[in-house]
């Protein structure tokens, strides 16, 4: 097997560079079409009716009127007569129409006679959860009972954060439609090359019937791979009409009701310090939900998980809820809040500098040096020695500044991947790859990978991705993707370059491992005049072209790739301690994630992380109705998220350096993703000199958490 | 969203004539933004929608007697753009900037904030104004962070206009027009507390339009609104104030405050009003002021933090409105 290098960090031309996104245009002038933008000629309109009811059993459906109904051309019924639905919004039944609100007024029509039984849906207080609670088991290391007592101070508290949607702006569907023997199908998905095996196994048809096609996706954050029910019901609905084309999105309420949710936290959590901070004892008592299956434990404690003495407990809590899906870093930003919130209030409780006692400790992590420089690097770029003050210690007045910590690491490792490389004679590049650009710039990086490889400008390069006929890439999640298909690239545009070198080496006079590829040409190494066009190179293909494939293989990384990076977040706020409002002033991340092939999306990949993080921090959350069972803000309007105008400043450093260069392309997707929400609520609590347990940070929580039981007499 | 017919008049007659006896007859359709979303979530179903933008100087500000006369159709970018008003009623400015989203002030109308709905969750979730189940309030136990904390009687939701409070604070008066003609009515009196979910929030029968609004001059009055939000972009208000003082010197010689978001009306402080005649502002008395406004609120089980949200607007909006930074 050939050995494939990335070029020399200081000789590369357009790997590294900041080049705008190749869509970019595309998609702010709204020409870029998504899936839920296509709007065939004899689109049947598809609707879902969902369940009113949080836990009921469906006695009898009728669809008889629905069906009568103007303009209905199929109503399929999901969940029979003995049913049990253990979620509000749960699947019942579809209609597709010749319009939407026919289709809508239809699904209204169809008569389900419900047989209400109890609900939960509440897991905040582990002790109303009954038989919903499933103890997990206990984790010892150490002799945590010592650890206690060598240490100067112990820290308990209780932290909570709360279920959250992904609240994708295009929400979860499809268009879809039968030709003859061949479904097309045209998803809002993660998993262009994956989804079409897994809607042909639910519909038991041969994978090689469907075709996928998606040129654009509006948001995913880990929650579109499978092709879900709706798929195979759409599929049905086709085939019922003759094969019309038709498309089905989620309204936003169901896309926030059911179409996934990051599970909740929540921790009683113990731990304990020498007088420099050195942890030496970490004790949690935990419970999740992700919905009716309960939910695992977030990897606590993060990051320092070699502390030597630690117990966890974990209890999953099973609610009449929606379902959990990955959520862009599964489990860290719950786990790196709850770490990270208790480690400062022991620092605070210590009298120590957080960023002190982070520093004392990552000798817990299996990435110590990193960081520590991430810290140093977070602090100069904050402000932090003139910035920080003793937690409440700051200026008079009612708006109160703070500074805080978080921490995140990740994977990051490039999954299976497979590229088709194509040079024509004319010089042009197609490369093909089932893969999918989530937004963050893939199109973009498989160009410039290539461009490099082959020595030519970008716009010889034609990226052919979204579809499931080409060579298959992974599924985009778990931040693996700028790996696999840099890889696959790479290696595939290097094989396609080595069968041009065979050509043109007879008439240069030198072997082809002389040859290099470079500005339009290729040339002889060490005697750059020496060289043809590369036009004139391809030209001699003659009627031929070439065609080569590269593969990534997640099993045999090679030195193209990597995993394994530190994340240091820090956030600067300032809280209005007569109102409880918290408002960003800045945020600055501090990420490796290896090789960077641009910059440039790099640090939109971290702004876009931090805004989520600045939403999951201060606005959002999942709120169940204890009595109707229902989701009671499944809308944008108390789903709140934040506007450009509450973001504040965010700087990012991506740690381009020789070091971090030489280990490989590695995922950015998770990491940036993890630490906001720690280092949000630390600058919180610093601000305001006591902890606000509980996230989002809204107003009545900070108000209550300043004036507790006195928030009536205030006033 | 049900089928519907679009009707498209001219003229005010012709419009009041396309209206029907009852809210399942016809809905009036000035800017859409709350409308729409009501009928997709199968909220409202009328048979008819009577759009009134087409009708002839519904859209016009103008100067009479002293004050204003404002269209409903006025968008909300429009008036707030206007000299006249950015001249005498900052106040108004103020709530206009609230509606922080500029979709929403391009195609909502004056009229359009007055009468938009309520947001209350369980109202949007269908179970009605006044948020019950089976007989039993759905508030009073259960999510109510955003509720009233000057209930009246069984209406727990909160009035969600934002010009309201500015509105009422100066004196404004709406001009109503019906098949048999128009007539005035204060502002204060057009928003009311509903008994039972067959009530509405408004002071507007089913065939009536709501033409005019009628703000006085100022006189000279310093006038000022703080809403207290969550985010700064798109949001509803947690709670919010709008002040008119009249001075002499230094000294109040009469003050009017008026609460946003608290109760299923806006909420006079006339006592706080009172307390504040001869004295000048300063923070304290501003504060004393605001914590004199809340004494009489009644926080649900959630939302005491709201009280203070209140006396902070107030005590803010006073504070604004004495040119004092806040």
């Amino acid at each position: 097997m050939a050995t494939y290098t990335w070029p020399e960090m200081k000789s590369r031309k357009v790997i590294g560079q900041r080049l705008s996104r190749l869509d970019g245009t595309e998609k702010s002038s709204g020409k870029a079409k998504y899936s839920s933008d296509l709007m065939p000629d004899g689109l049947l309109h598809a609707v879902l009716l969902s369940s009113p009811h949080a836990h009921a059993v469906v006695r009898s459906i009728d669809t008889s009127a629905a069906e009568k109904m103007p303009g209905v051309k199929s109503v399929r019924i999901v969940a029979k007569a003995g049913t049990e639905i253990q979620w509000a919004g749960a699947e019942i039944a579809y209609v597709a129409a010749t319009s939407e609100p026919a289709a809508r007024d239809a699904a209204r029509a169809i008569k389900v006679n419900y047989e209400v039984m109890p609900h939960f849906v509440r897991e905040d207080q582990i002790t109303r959860a009954g038989n919903r609670a499933k103890a997990a088991g206990e984790q010892i290391t150490g002799d945590v009972d010592q650890g206690f007592k060598d240490a100067a101070a112990t820290h308990e508290g209780e932290y909570a954060i709360p279920v959250i949607t992904h609240c994708c702006l295009e929400p979860h569907g499809q268009m879809i439609e039968w030709k003859g023997e061949q479904l097309n199908y045209f998803p809002s998905t993660q998993n262009v090359s994956g989804i079409g095996g897994d809607l042909a196994r639910s519909l038991g048809v041969p994978a090689s019937q469907i075709k996928v096609h998606m040129d654009h996706v509006g948001g995913g954050f880990g929650g579109k791979f499978p092709s879900d029910n709706w798929g195979k019901e759409c599929a049905n609905m086709s085939k019922d009409a003759g094969g019309a084309p038709v498309r089905m999105y989620l309204d936003r309420a169901q896309e926030l009701t059911i179409a996934g949710v990051r599970p909740s936290h929540f921790a009683k959590i113990k731990l304990a310090a020498k007088a420099d901070g050195t942890l030496t004892a970490w004790e949690s008592s935990s419970w999740s939900t992700g919905g009716f299956t309960g939910g695992g434990m977030a990897p606590l404690p993060y990051v320092f998980t070699n502390l030597p003495n630690k117990r966890m407990n974990h209890t999953a809590v099973s609610i009449n809820g929606g379902g959990a899906r990955a959520w862009r870093a599964p489990n860290h930003p719950q786990a790196s809040f709850l770490t990270c919130a208790a480690l400062e209030d022991l620092a605070a409780k210590l009298n120590l500098d957080p960023i002190e006692v982070f520093s004392k400790n990552v000798q817990f992590t299996p990435r110590a040096e990193t960081y520590i420089r991430q810290l140093k690097r977070a602090a100069v770029m904050i402000d932090w020695q003139k910035n920080w003050h003793p937690r409440g210690k700051g200026a008079s007045g009612h708006l109160k500044r703070g500074l805080g910590i978080g921490i995140a690491t990740w994977g990051g490792l490039g999954h299976a991947s497979k590229c088709l490389a194509k040079i024509n004679a004319d010089g042009t590049v197609e490369i093909m790859m089932g893969t999918q650009d989530l937004g963050t710039g893939t199109r973009t990086c498989i160009a410039q990978v290539v461009a490099e490889t082959l020595g030519v400008p970008m716009n010889m390069v034609v990226v052919r991705i979204g579809d499931n006929s080409y060579p298959a890439s992974g599924a985009s999640g778990g931040s693996t993707t700028v790996g696999g298909i840099s890889a696959s690239s790479r290696k595939a545009a290097a094989e396609a370059l080595d069968q041009l070198l065979d050509l043109v080496a007879p008439q240069l006079g030198v072997p082809k491992d002389q040859l290099q590829a470079g500005d339009s040409r290729i040339f002889v190494k060490g005697n750059p005049d020496k060289a043809i066009s590369w036009k004139a190179a391809c030209q001699k293909m003659g009627p031929k072209t070439i065609e080569a494939t590269g593969e990534n293989n997640p099993k045999q990384p090679g030195g193209l790739i990597n995993q394994g990076v530190g994340g240091i977040q820090m956030a600067d706020v300032t809280v209005d301690i007569e109102t409880g409002v918290v408002r960003m002033n800045k945020m600055v991340a501090v990420q490796d994630c290896g090789m960077i092939v641009n910059p440039k999306l790099a640090e939109s990949q971290v702004n876009g992380a931090v805004i989520m993080s600045i939403c999951a921090a201060l606005m959002e959350e999942r709120i169940m109705d204890e009595v109707t069972g229902r989701v009671l803000n499944a809308d944008m309007e108390f789903y709140k998220l934040a506007g450009i105008s509450d973001i504040g400043e965010i700087q990012c450093e991506m740690e381009i350096d020789e070091v971090n260069d030489k280990r490989g392309v590695i995922g950015l997707g998770e990491p940036c993703a993890v630490g906001g929400i720690a280092a949000i609520a630390n600058a919180v609590a610093n601000a305001i000199g006591v902890r606000v347990p509980s996230v989002p940070l809204t107003p009545d929580r900070v108000l209550g958490a300043l004036y507790g039981n006195r928030m009536e007499r205030l006033a | 969203m049900q089928n519907f017919e679009y009707a498209n008049p001219g003229t005010l007659a012709e419009a009041t004539g396309l209206l029907g006896a009852t809210w399942d007859d016809a809905a009036i359709l000035a800017g859409g933004t709350d409308l729409l979303s009501l009928m997709k979530d199968y909220r409202t179903t009328p048979k008819r929608v009577v759009n009134i933008k087409s009708i002839k100087g519904l859209d016009k500000v103008a100067k009479a007697g002293g004050g204003l006369t404002v269209g409903a159709a006025v968008t909300v970018d429009d008036f707030m753009e206007n000299a006249a008003v950015r001249a005498e009623y900052p106040s108004l400015v103020q709530a206009a900037h609230g509606i922080s989203s500029p979709q929403i002030r391009n195609m909502g109308t004056l009229g359009g904030d007055l009468c938009q709905r309520p947001r209350c969750w369980y109202f949007r979730n269908g179970h009605g104004l006044l948020g019950m189940l089976n007989g039993k309030s759905l508030i009073d136990g259960g999510e109510n962070r955003y509720h009233a904390i000057f209930p009246q009687g069984a209406a727990k939701f909160v009035s969600a206009s934002s010009f309201a409070p500015a509105l009422i604070a100066l004196g404004a008066k709406l001009k109503i027009t019906g098949k048999s003609g128009n007539r005035e009515v204060a502002l204060a009196d057009f928003f009311v507390a509903p008994k039972s979910d067959t009530e509405r929030e408004i002071a507007l029968k089913p065939d009536e339009i709501v033409t005019e609004i009628m703000i006085p001059s100022a006189g000279g009055a310093k006038n000022a609104t703080y809403e207290v939000r969550q985010k700064d972009a798109l949001d509803w208000p947690l709670a919010t104030a709008s002040v008119v003082l009249k001075m002499n010197g230094k000294a109040v010689t009469s003050a009017k405050i008026v609460m946003g978001h608290v109760g299923p009306t806006p909420v006079s402080a006339d006592k706080a009003a009172a307390w504040l005649v001869g004295k000048t502002i300063t923070a304290e008395t501003a504060e004393a002021a605001g914590k004199a406004a809340v004494e009489s609120a009644m926080p649900l089980s959630q939302n005491a933090y709201k009280v203070q949200l209140a006396k902070v607007a107030v005590k803010r909006a006073l504070m604004m409105a004495a040119g004092l930074s806040v």
